[in-house]
């Protein structure tokens, strides 16, 4: 029996700065030297931040939280190439990235350390809050993506971010589906670490690539080095500008690795090998960077000294901040079940509060 | 004299009064575009304020309800259709997930101002899945409200409440009511209030209680009881199952000494169940009798030959408030 092809496709992956260092001169964004240091250093502090909320939980002052370690190029890099008018719907492993995009330390550690207080943002703009429910973001960012398409928002395009596990799930499948029949300005962002928690990328599907999805749903998918800060940046800001044009959506495969647990309560020994993760040590996306600012002479040991003393205080003082509790109030939740008062709530709030001090006083002996 | 409407028309008018007078109303869902939804709630929207603002929607209810969160996010008025209420559990998980708590969550720094319409309930001969009473599994999750007319005025009042509250609303539409009987509603737009429950009728020997769809059979017995008996039932719609306002049905309960509850749904962990809970906690002492539900049963709605005899019905509300005022 003839057969007619009747469609063909084939998947790239972008690499701009190799793990070695090396530049693909044609390639280049060629990042002004002020982005250049905001980027690396934004990639610095994700990776501080990590260490410290990491040691913070082993000394009982935080929470179970997920650690980004390896990620942040993956997700630093498209915040540099976002505006403020862009949106950011991220899901939880994106520290570095969040504090550029002007939320705050303390929050973020109160947030990881259970309080709902750690939500609050300094300005709610066009950043979205942490969400831990695998892939439901994806669906919001498309409809976010929409509202901006229906105001004619043409400077505003969405980005969104989700691992390698979420594509597994029914809700990126419908927001893929949904963005391209709409045609809205969205970019997905898919952090490829290969592990959700303990099932390697390949039980999640066996597509070759996950960029390869987004043909069937019609747009361009693109695979990129997501240890490479250069090569996601000139993704994002391609997909961003097409995005806001008009031209629709775009997948990105930020091919990473985590190169730590999946949250300070798992342990990846169980299921990954030692050489599997010193491998990806070596493609360690921070230290490339430093490298390529160390070549383009905008970095030295006296900036790393200088960087590593103030992403110092300034966690001190962010931890400080968080553990203050000096706005802590029991029963702040019943404020915010719904806009207006409820008379039901309110009852139930008195009651609660009438119980508090039976409720301290078993807290406090630890039942 | 006002016309008088369908609650299908009536609804129809809420939506477009809302798309008029607010230009971040939009409006999504299976085939309520092009074709007017299948029970042509969306009559003639299209037509008029065209595809982008009646927007057709790929199949797939989680889509719907999280696009719409995402649209209400970034300040859109989301309305949102779910084809029959028996689909929106595959869109739960965005519902309770997100839509419920976002306020919660971020203690009132983003909100979801969605509102969720559905067709529910027995009694128009529909397929599986076309007819189920579901009120209660979404009204127990903090954060969702959920609403169910009972007729054109109410729907449209009510729909328009909806769409202006700041949070998600589920708008539960009994089929069994969309074309049963016409009602004047007026031109000039009317604001139900949400939370609040409805006194139909006023009485004094049992509070009967009930809403949507049951609130026919609900009035049918009390006109029959007032009529060959004498009996005077003050007769609830409770139009707000979440927020519950149980002030008005204690109010009377604590007058009449007697209450009959009338639902559709399943019998256990159900509305009625809540509202006997209710009374319990706080007019306990005031009853003269045990509170009666008249409900569904605990089975899976039965497919529609049989639907009928699951229902209930004039004759057997008519005998739980013989049983309640026997007591």
């Amino acid at each position: 029996m003839p057969l007619k092809e009747v469609a063909k496709f084939s998947v790239s992956q972008l690499q701009v700065l190799d793990e070695h260092g090396q530049l693909d001169e044609k390639l280049d964004p060629r990042l002004s030297a002020a982005d250049a240091v905001r980027l690396y250093e934004a990639m610095a502090l994700g990776r501080e931040v990590d260490q410290r909320l990491v040691r913070l939980q082993r000394q009982g002052r935080m929470g179970t939280c997920p650690t980004c370690t390896g990620h942040e190029a993956a997700v630093c890099a498209p915040a540099l190439a976002m505006t403020e008018r862009d949106w950011f719907v991220g899901y939880y492993r994106e520290i570095g990235a969040r504090l550029m995009r002007g939320d705050s330390l303390a929050q973020s550690l109160r947030y990881w350390h259970g309080y709902e207080e750690g939500n609050l943002q300094p300005q709610p703009g066009r950043t979205l809050p942490v969400t831990a429910i695998v892939g439901a973001q994806v669906l919001h960012a498309v409809g976010i993506a929409y509202a901006m398409k229906y105001r004619r928002e043409t400077d505003s395009a969405v980005v969104t971010f989700f691992g390698d596990g979420a594509t597994s799930q029914g809700d990126v499948h419908e927001a893929m589906n949904f963005a391209a029949v709409w045609q809205v300005p969205v970019v997905f962002i898919c952090v490829n670490n290969q592990w959700a928690i303990s099932q390697p990328r390949e039980q999640q599907t066996r597509s070759e690539t996950i960029a390869q999805k987004a043909i069937a749903y019609g747009f361009e998918g693109l695979q990129v080095d997501g240890n490479d800060p250069l090569g996601m940046y000139l993704a994002t800001d391609r997909a961003l500008r097409r995005a806001r044009e008009g031209g629709g959506p775009t997948l990105i495969e930020a091919l990473t690795y985590r190169l730590l647990m999946h949250t300070t309560a798992d342990d990846p020994r169980r299921y990954r090998s030692d050489a599997e993760v010193e491998r990806w040590w070596k493609r360690d996306p921070v230290p490339r960077m430093r490298r390529y600012l160390e070549g383009r002479a905008l970095w030295g040991e006296a900036q790393q000294q200088a960087l590593q003393e103030r992403m110092r205080q300034q966690l001190d003082a962010a931890v400080a901040e968080a553990e203050l509790r000096e706005d802590w109030r029991p029963d702040l939740l019943f404020d915010h079940v719904f806009g207006a008062p409820d008379p039901e709530l309110e009852a139930q709030r008195q009651t609660f509060l009438a119980a508090l001090p039976a409720a301290t006083a078993v807290d406090a002996h630890g039942a | 004299m006002a016309p008088k409407l369908t609650m299908v028309e009536a609804i129809n008018l809420a939506l477009r009064q809302e798309m008029e007078r607010d230009d971040q109303v939009v409006l999504l869902g299976e085939d309520i575009g092009v074709n007017e939804g299948v029970f042509r709630v969306t009559a003639g929207l299209h037509k008029t304020f065209g595809a982008e603002r009646v927007i057709d929607t790929p199949l797939a209810e989680s889509g719907i309800v999280g696009t719409a969160i995402g649209m209400a996010l970034a300040g859109l008025r989301p309305v949102a259709e779910i084809q029959f209420a028996g689909f929106v559990f595959l869109g739960f998980g965005q519902l309770e997930g997100h839509a419920a708590r976002y306020r919660s969550r971020t203690l009132g720094q983003w909100t979801v101002p969605l509102v969720l319409r559905m067709p529910y309930g027995a009694g128009v001969r529909a397929h599986e899945h076309h007819s189920e009473s579901r009120e209660a599994t979404l009204a127990g999750v903090p954060g969702l409200k959920v609403v169910i007319p009972s007729g054109p005025r109410s729907a449209r009042a009510l729909l328009a409440a909806a769409i202006r509250d700041p949070d998600p609303v589920i708008f539960m539409e009994p089929t069994q009511l969309y074309r049963a009987f016409r009602e004047e509603v007026p031109e000039e737009p009317e604001l139900g209030v949400i939370g609040r429950a409805h006194v139909e009728r006023t009485g004094s020997d049992l509070t009967l209680v009930s809403w949507g769809a049951m609130m026919l059979p609900s009035r049918r017995a009390a006109d029959a009881l007032a009529r060959d008996q004498g009996v005077q039932v003050e007769l609830i719609d409770v139009q707000s199952v979440a927020p519950l306002d149980a002030a008005t049905i204690l109010e009377s309960v604590s007058r009449t000494g007697r209450c009959v509850i009338v639902q559709e749904a399943a019998r256990s962990f159900s509305l009625a169940s809540e509202i006997v809970a209710r009374i319990n906690d706080q007019v306990l002492l005031q009853l003269e009798a045990p509170v009666q539900r008249v409900t569904g049963y605990d089975v899976v709605t039965p497919f529609f030959q049989r639907e009928r005899l699951y229902m209930p019905n004039e004759a057997r509300i008519i005998a739980a408030v013989g049983q309640a005022l026997a007591d």
